[in-house]
């Protein structure tokens, strides 16, 4: 099985590589970030990687939530405390750096 | 994410299109990685969280050297509402929302937004000519108890 000590990760934790990701990279991260996947979860996550594969960029959280179908309030309860580096890591991307 | 402790009060008191979107951008910012953030409004700011001013923020190239426009030019009828529409150009091909969205993404990110009492009396405002989003009214000592902790901007 996969730990997280087996991945490898940037200077910031985050994954080193986003072609690394899997839905169980996912789920490592979400044990390290103490939240618990639910479908809205991944509905975000798997919308962002589309995303990421189409762009190469993590949208930005305002696209998120007019475009995941999760809106800001959602989003800020499903990844409380900081929702751009968490949904970035969960979704295999770098630490975000965009503005909005 | 090691931001979590941390805590922001920005305090808003200008109200033209340009001087709005610096506190609006760096709320957000704060929420986005964690950060607790208060937004205090005063003063030409109360513009921003005015119900009917806040759809039409001006940007003023008069006086403003960075625009590479003669004040002589800039002084003319009609200036400042089509370097307005620059602005809202701009703002829009770089993804920002315009300013009452901004206000709502903020209030739902659970940044807390306070009008200031003094400029309210001043300006003879009531609560019902503020947005929806505006938390509460209060005076500069509350403001800053609530601030007490926190890194204070003023723009």
């Amino acid at each position: 099985m996969t730990t997280l000590a087996d991945l490898k990760l940037d200077a910031d934790g985050y994954l080193a590589d986003p072609n690394d990701w899997s839905p169980e990279v996912a789920e490592l991260f979400a044990q390290e970030l103490g939240i618990e996947l639910t479908d809205r979860h991944w509905q975000v996550i798997n919308y962002v990687r589309q995303e990421w594969e189409k762009n190469g960029d993590m949208p930005s959280l305002r696209r998120i939530t007019k475009q995941s179908g999760v809106p800001t309030k959602e989003l800020y309860k499903l990844f409380p405390k900081g929702p751009a580096g968490k949904i970035a890591k969960l979704s295999g991307l770098g630490k975000p750096k965009g503005c909005i | 994410m090691a931001d979590e402790d941390r805590k922001l009060a920005i305090i808003c008191s200008k109200g033209t299109l340009d001087m709005a979107y610096p506190g609006l951008v760096l709320a957000n910012a704060g929420l986005m990685m964690g950060i607790e953030v208060e937004m205090f409004f005063t003063f030409w700011g109360m513009d921003i969280i005015h119900k009917e001013k806040q759809k039409n923020l001006k940007f003023v190239p008069l006086g403003n050297p960075s625009t590479g426009m003669p004040n002589i030019l800039a002084v003319l009828p009609g200036m400042s509402p089509m370097a307005t529409k620059m602005m809202h150009k701009g703002l829009e091909k770089i993804d920002m929302p315009p300013v009452d969205e901004f206000l709502e993404m903020i209030h739902d990110a659970g940044g807390r937004i306070w009008a200031c009492r003094m400029a309210m009396d001043m300006m003879n405002l009531s609560e019902d000519d503020l947005v929806d989003e505006v938390d509460g009214v209060v005076g500069a000592m509350e403001f800053l108890e609530m601030a007490e902790d926190a890194q204070i901007l003023f723009i």
